[in-house]
């Protein structure tokens, strides 16, 4: 499209594009169809979050000071609150790494049907109401429900197992949940790879397991990061699942925020254990974004 | 022989993480039909009072309904903003583009509870709790990602060549877009507003806070049907709404297929 052939200066040649190319004229008025839906952003979601960490740094008399971070910092049960909350989050990541990875082996060789059937029980959580699936554990997890019917059936044991209404029930029910952010990403990470590299490997003389560790599961790192972030952000800041299938003791950060603000009415306390939630999850895509390119894996995962 | 049973073994495993993840949600089922009203597994005789219960009672049919005009709005609203931007996003020239980009998805990486209680405190000053219209802004604001994403997707795989055709024989900018743009990428457009319907008509936290008491949506109506002691309505309820995800789990695999099948013929 630029004119070709005579080298005009650098700021003639600037000018000349300005004028001349219509093309690039419509493209940035193309690129002007993207403010609408920025500003309905700004307004719903940006400014309400910038107005939620002005006010974590208020007192509660309205002027400027570190107190609720201080309140956070120095009360020993908040300390409790956030170390399990990480604790549950982390321990969720790593189960579901665990069990998602050879998961996702057997997806990608996965054939035929039973790639359909692979695919769908990895697919299906995304399109079940959260509800549906938290009732739906109540029901196996519940002192009369599948699981301790089963057991007492069986003879294994003799008086139900609490499983819900504790850190178990938060547990089982995060893992399934989380497990589809862990298997999609390195399900699409396995698949992207360059298979000659395997043979390459078993062709010199490596032992299927060496091939294993030295070239396949280092391939597959990119995706083991992406599920695992995701997988940890959104345990962070969970609310329905520890809610419904947690006990009293088990209040993470997230209940710890809707009690702030709904029961005891303290706002700017409640802006402060969220901008802190905020602060940890942006700096985990932030950091992340220096491995991998986030939004390209979530296109694939969608 | 070693590396089969080291598959047979891999298979397996992976049957037990499939019942892992579907179980727990088809159990919802047989519990529906129970007839006595505590929650107990196996369930007890045969019958249909929970559905009765559902389709008689004002505050679930209220819900359901609510749930139905918000999701539908969300999906109008979000698909058409989403479209265009993701066609800002592919064809125009956006200045700070990847800044661009990162402000639009934050709605699917901020934490539900942080934007719910931000939202509150302004949606509350123009007094647009417990309406409608504050529910339909909220949820279009956490669906526009989705649609971006999947929208700005197939518009990277269309071939441009077939639009500048158009112009070039003489066509308008908006009837090349709406004559031969918009049916090369309407099964995209069909998932995306899929993906919109879903995240309103599923979404609970930030339901509960902006819904109030005027504008309860289901998931809310379930959420207190769970939270101190279970109503047996909501196994009913369940069921009827995982007989929709599997519907539209369908449909998605469907679109895909069609819009796959399309880019093997244009590229």
């Amino acid at each position: 499209m630029a004119s070709s052939g005579a080298a005009p200066g650098a700021r003639d040649r600037r000018q000349a594009r300005h004028h001349a190319d219509p093309d690039r004229r419509r493209l940035t008025r193309l690129g002007l169809l993207g403010l609408p839906a920025l500003a309905f952003v700004a307004v719903f979601l940006l400014y309400p979050l910038a107005l939620l960490i002005e006010t974590s740094f208020h007192s509660k008399a309205g002027d400027w000071s570190l107190e609720q971070y201080a309140r956070i910092a120095t009360t020993p049960v908040y300390g409790l609150v956030l170390w399990k909350t990480a604790w549950v989050a982390g321990l969720v990541t790593l189960i579901d790494f665990v069990v998602g990875y050879p998961f996702a082996v057997a997806l990608t060789r996965a054939r035929g049907a039973w790639r359909l059937v692979l695919l769908a029980a990895v697919l299906m959580p995304f399109w079940t109401n959260l509800l549906v699936r938290t009732y739906g554990w109540i029901v196996v997890l519940h002192p009369n429900g599948l699981l301790n019917t089963l057991l007492i059936r069986l003879g294994l044991i003799t008086e139900p197992i609490e499983l819900v209404q504790n850190t178990t029930g938060v547990l089982i029910g995060m893992t399934q949940i989380m497990l589809p952010y862990m298997v999609l990403p390195i399900a699409a990470q396995i698949e992207k790879m360059d298979r000659r590299l395997l043979q390459a490997a078993r062709s010199l003389g490596a032992s299927a397991t060496r091939t294993f560790w030295h070239v396949y599961f280092p391939l597959t790192l990119p995706g083991v990061f992406a599920g695992a972030l995701v997988t940890l952000v959104l345990s962070l800041g969970f609310f329905v699942i520890p809610a419904l299938l947690g006990g009293r003791r088990d209040v993470l950060i997230a209940q710890l925020i809707d009690f702030n603000l709904t029961k005891v009415l303290n706002w700017e306390f409640a802006a402060a254990l969220g901008t802190l939630l905020l602060m940890v999850t942006m700096g985990l895509f932030l950091a992340a974004q220096r491995w991998f390119r986030l939004d390209s894996l979530w296109t694939e995962a969608s | 022989m070693r590396r089969s049973s080291g598959q047979a073994a891999l298979a397996s495993f992976a049957g037990l993480v499939c019942l892992f993840l579907v179980l727990p949600s088809l159990i919802v089922v047989p519990m529906s039909f129970n007839a006595d009203n505590l929650l107990r597994f196996p369930p007890q005789g045969f019958s249909l009072t929970w559905y009765q219960t559902y389709f008689g009672q004002e505050d679930w049919q209220s819900a359901t309904w609510n749930s139905l005009e918000i999701a539908l709005s969300v999906t109008a609203l979000a698909t058409a903003l989403g479209t265009v931007a993701a066609l800002a996003l592919i064809r125009g020239r956006i200045a700070l583009r990847s800044l661009y980009i990162y402000l639009m998805l934050t709605p699917m990486i901020v934490p539900p509870i942080v934007s719910a209680v931000s939202m509150y405190g302004v949606f509350a000053q123009f007094k647009l709790v417990g309406t409608l219209p504050g529910m339909v802004l909220a949820h279009t604001v956490l669906a526009l990602p989705f649609v971006i994403i999947n929208v700005a997707a197939v518009l990277q795989r269309m071939d441009w060549r077939v639009e500048q055709a158009a112009r070039s024989l003489g066509a308008s900018a908006l009837q090349a877009f709406f004559l031969v743009t918009l049916p090369l990428i309407r099964p995209g457009l069909i998932v995306a507003a899929i993906f919109a319907f879903i995240t309103s008509f599923d979404e609970v936290v930030v339901a509960l806070y902006i819904s109030g008491s005027r504008a309860v949506t289901l998931p809310v109506q379930m959420w207190s049907g769970l939270r101190f002691e279970i109503n047996p309505v909501v196994a009913a309820v369940s069921s009827l709404l995982l007989g929709l995800s599997v519907a539209s789990l369908l449909a998605i695999g469907l679109l895909r297929r069609v819009a796959t099948g399309e880019r093997g013929t244009s590229t």
